[in-house]
């Protein structure tokens, strides 16, 4: 699950890092109030999207006055961010955040992530903050520096001490780095964080240390145990079909194809997309329904699909082994005649009375196909949609 | 011989008072395995369908000599499970639960390195099935035959579509392991893969990966150096959007990292043949079979 940086930002200080201080808005009059109340020489307006590469894309400006600040929100408030990660449909700005503008002396980058292969998380910091890392990691690997965690102890001052000095930290500075990124790496557990990124972390003229910006994403399987960070989710930055069938547990990302896919298991559901494209359609989503494929679930899958008016025809490809065809079958057939669908479906089911449910498909008059492989499935799914 | 399975494996169901406990303990013992009990913590000393249900996996594996644990548990208590199950000498824990937190994993495999006699498949897998002989988890016996092909798998469904391709063309499978579709699992493509290789009654193997993580160009690596047998490769998220998750926890792809034409890529260098379709899988095994490991 994604948040605001302003929702991480107060996460953060909740755990002792140190953040500029600052507000949400919604309106130019808010943005205008709480840049007064700042007080400072200069305050920053954010717009607040779950999307990074907001300052390229103009959804960082700084403002010298409470008018200036409002100006600016009057501009970026409703306004369609595209940046290189919201895609090209952009993503709509709603939320401000007006934060005093520190004098900046450096600008750093840190992040936390999961490390796959050493089972670890590693703490990543380098001198090139404020850009995008993945460019660092990929041209100038050497300038990240990298701590990988043993989760028995924790990250530990020694090992944030090394990251401190090869940030080139002196002074007062190295005690404030160091006590920062404990603090961060116990923030990342405690929450269950599945990424946290601070780019950048400044350090002010005056010695300090400050999380500029604050990006925090969240393992959803940890959400049970945070009832605190579920209630920042904000729907309004997520597709709303995505929205819709994560109420009933299906797993559903839209894609711009027009070949509707109903699957269970994501491995097969991912197959199944790959195997439409080598036959010549294009999907229009990934979707699986999970293990057992119940009357309920196909119900909602289908009621699902056929909100994206992209859908010209459906291929559902379940594989059940020990799953009831016949079963499966009278389920999709009270769906499509509940639902009213009406755009041909292609069917490809394994598991086991395949022939009885078969049938049971061919005697209802609607308009289904059905086939005994994926190839076959795709090909003829591809065919029903208007082909190539 | 299989691998991992043998004719001396006891197993024990951890969350057997559960329905889906239940269900597969009841599948597995109808397929020649020998389910000697389970654990279901407060119901200890009583039975279930003619098992002895114990509280603690220490006490089942006291009384029945377990050797093997397949979990059933929900996420919230899977990683205990897991690190309870080693903890009481269990040498094989295949953990079917979906859905365990990364942070739980981090400290359940930390716990696991204290154990080196415990091999732990899994989490969110199918767990393994060696046809004809016996299985541990959730793999459907009947699309199942006997026979000499390996299948290592992070996807559940996908495997199945595997087992069922090659039963179509005749050929039997020796194991067929799901190691999961999580970021963090105990047993990897790696590991499968030297089991197969160590393993006189596997002759081929198919490899089923996903977009994600780094695992399949490690094995690629791998493979290159100890794999002696003819191998299939296939990749699935070969059309899946950068940055967003399909499904399993750890088939995402991040930073332009984790794609599948990267893993195709590393495959096929390392001399795997690597199909692009899902339904082409058993049919190159079969070509794979004939042109023999210097084919590759």
């Amino acid at each position: 699950m994604k948040i605001h940086e302003y929702q991480a930002k107060a996460i953060l200080a909740k755990y002792g890092v140190p953040v500029p201080r600052g507000e949400v808005a919604f309106t130019p009059e808010e943005v205008h109030d709480i840049a007064k109340r700042l007080g400072g020489p200069i305050s920053v307006v954010k717009a607040q999207i779950h999307a990074g590469g907001r300052g390229k894309a103009g959804g960082v400006k700084l403002a010298r006055s409470g008018s200036e600040a409002e100006t600016i929100a009057r501009e970026l408030l409703g306004k369609t961010l595209v940046t290189y990660q919201t895609g090209p449909g952009g993503q709509k700005v709603s939320r401000l955040f007006v934060e005093e503008g520190p004098a900046i002396e450096r600008e750093l980058y840190l992040g936390l992530v999961l490390d796959r292969s050493s089972k670890r998380i590693v703490l990543m910091v380098s001198n090139e903050g404020g850009v995008e890392i993945e460019k660092v990691a990929e041209q100038t690997p050497e300038k990240i520096h990298k701590v990988f965690v043993n989760p028995a102890v924790g990250l530990q001052p020694f090992e944030a001490q090394r990251l401190a000095d090869a940030l080139g930290l002196a002074g007062d500075s190295v005690k404030k780095g160091v006590k920062m990124m404990l603090a961060l790496y116990h923030t990342f557990i405690a929450t269950d964080a599945s990424i946290l990124e601070i780019n950048p972390l400044v350090v002010t003229k005056s010695g300090d240390l400050l999380a500029l910006d604050a990006k925090m994403n969240f393992d959803d399987n940890a959400l049970f145990r945070h009832a605190d960070i579920r209630e920042l989710r904000d729907i309004s930055e997520e597709d709303p079909l995505e929205v819709e069938a994560s109420k009933f547990s299906l797993n559903y990302i839209r894609l711009d194809g027009t070949i509707g896919c109903m699957v269970n298991g994501a491995g097969l559901a991912m197959a199944t997309m790959d195997i439409i494209k080598l036959s010549g359609g294009e999907p229009a989503n990934f979707l699986d329904v999970g293990g057992g494929a119940s009357a309920e679930q196909i119900k909602n899958a289908f009621r699902i699909l056929m909100m994206d008016k992209n859908v010209k025809a459906v291929l559902i490809n379940i594989f059940g082994g020990i799953l009831r065809c016949d079963v499966l079958a009278a389920g999709v057939i009270a769906a499509v005649k509940d639902l009213g669908v009406t755009v041909p479906i292609v069917i490809r089911m394994k598991g086991t009375n395949v022939e009885e449910g078969k049938q049971m498909l061919a005697a209802s008059g609607l308009n289904f196909a059905t086939a005994d492989t994926m190839g076959e499935a795709a090909d003829k799914v591809v065919a029903l949609a208007g082909g190539r | 011989m299989a691998v991992l399975l043998h004719a001396h494996t006891r197993l024990i169901v951890q969350g057997i008072t559960g329905r889906e406990g239940t269900f597969h303990a009841k599948a597995a013992q109808a397929y020649h395995t020998n389910v000697v009990g389970g654990v279901t913590p407060g119901k200890g000393g009583t039975t279930h369908e003619g098992w002895p249900v114990f509280n603690t996996v220490a006490d089942a594996v006291k009384d029945t000599g377990a050797t093997a644990s397949v979990i059933f548990v929900p996420p919230p208590f899977a990683a205990d499970a897991i690190m309870e199950a080693a903890d009481a000498g269990v040498a094989l824990v295949v953990c079917i639960t979906e859905g365990i937190p990364v942070v739980d994993m981090l400290k359940a495999l930390t716990f696991l390195k204290d154990h080196p006699a415990t091999r732990l498949i899994g989490p969110n897998c199918p767990g393994i099935i060696s046809p004809g002989k016996g299985k541990a988890g959730i793999i459907p016996s009947n699309i199942c035959k006997e026979g000499r092909i390996g299948i290592v798998s992070k996807s559940g469904t996908l495997t199945y579509e595997a087992i069922d391709q090659l039963t179509h063309l005749g050929l039997g499978q020796s194991t067929c392991i799901g190691i999961g579709g999580d970021p963090l699992i105990g047993t990897s493509h790696i590991d499968a893969l030297e089991l197969f290789q160590r393993d006189p009654d596997t002759d081929a193997v198919i490899m089923i990966g996903e977009i994600g993580g780094s695992a399949e160009e490690e094995a690629a690596a791998w493979i290159r150096q100890h794999f002696k047998k003819p191998m299939v490769a296939f990749i699935a998220g070969q059309t899946a959007p950068q940055g967003r998750r399909m499904g399993h926890a750890g088939a995402i792809i991040s930073g332009g990292k984790g794609t599948a034409a990267e893993k195709m890529a590393a495959l096929t260098a390392a001399g795997v043949r690597v199909v692009k379709s899902p339904a082409d899988m058993g049919q190159a095994l079969l070509e794979a079979l004939r042109r023999g490991v210097a084919g590759r």
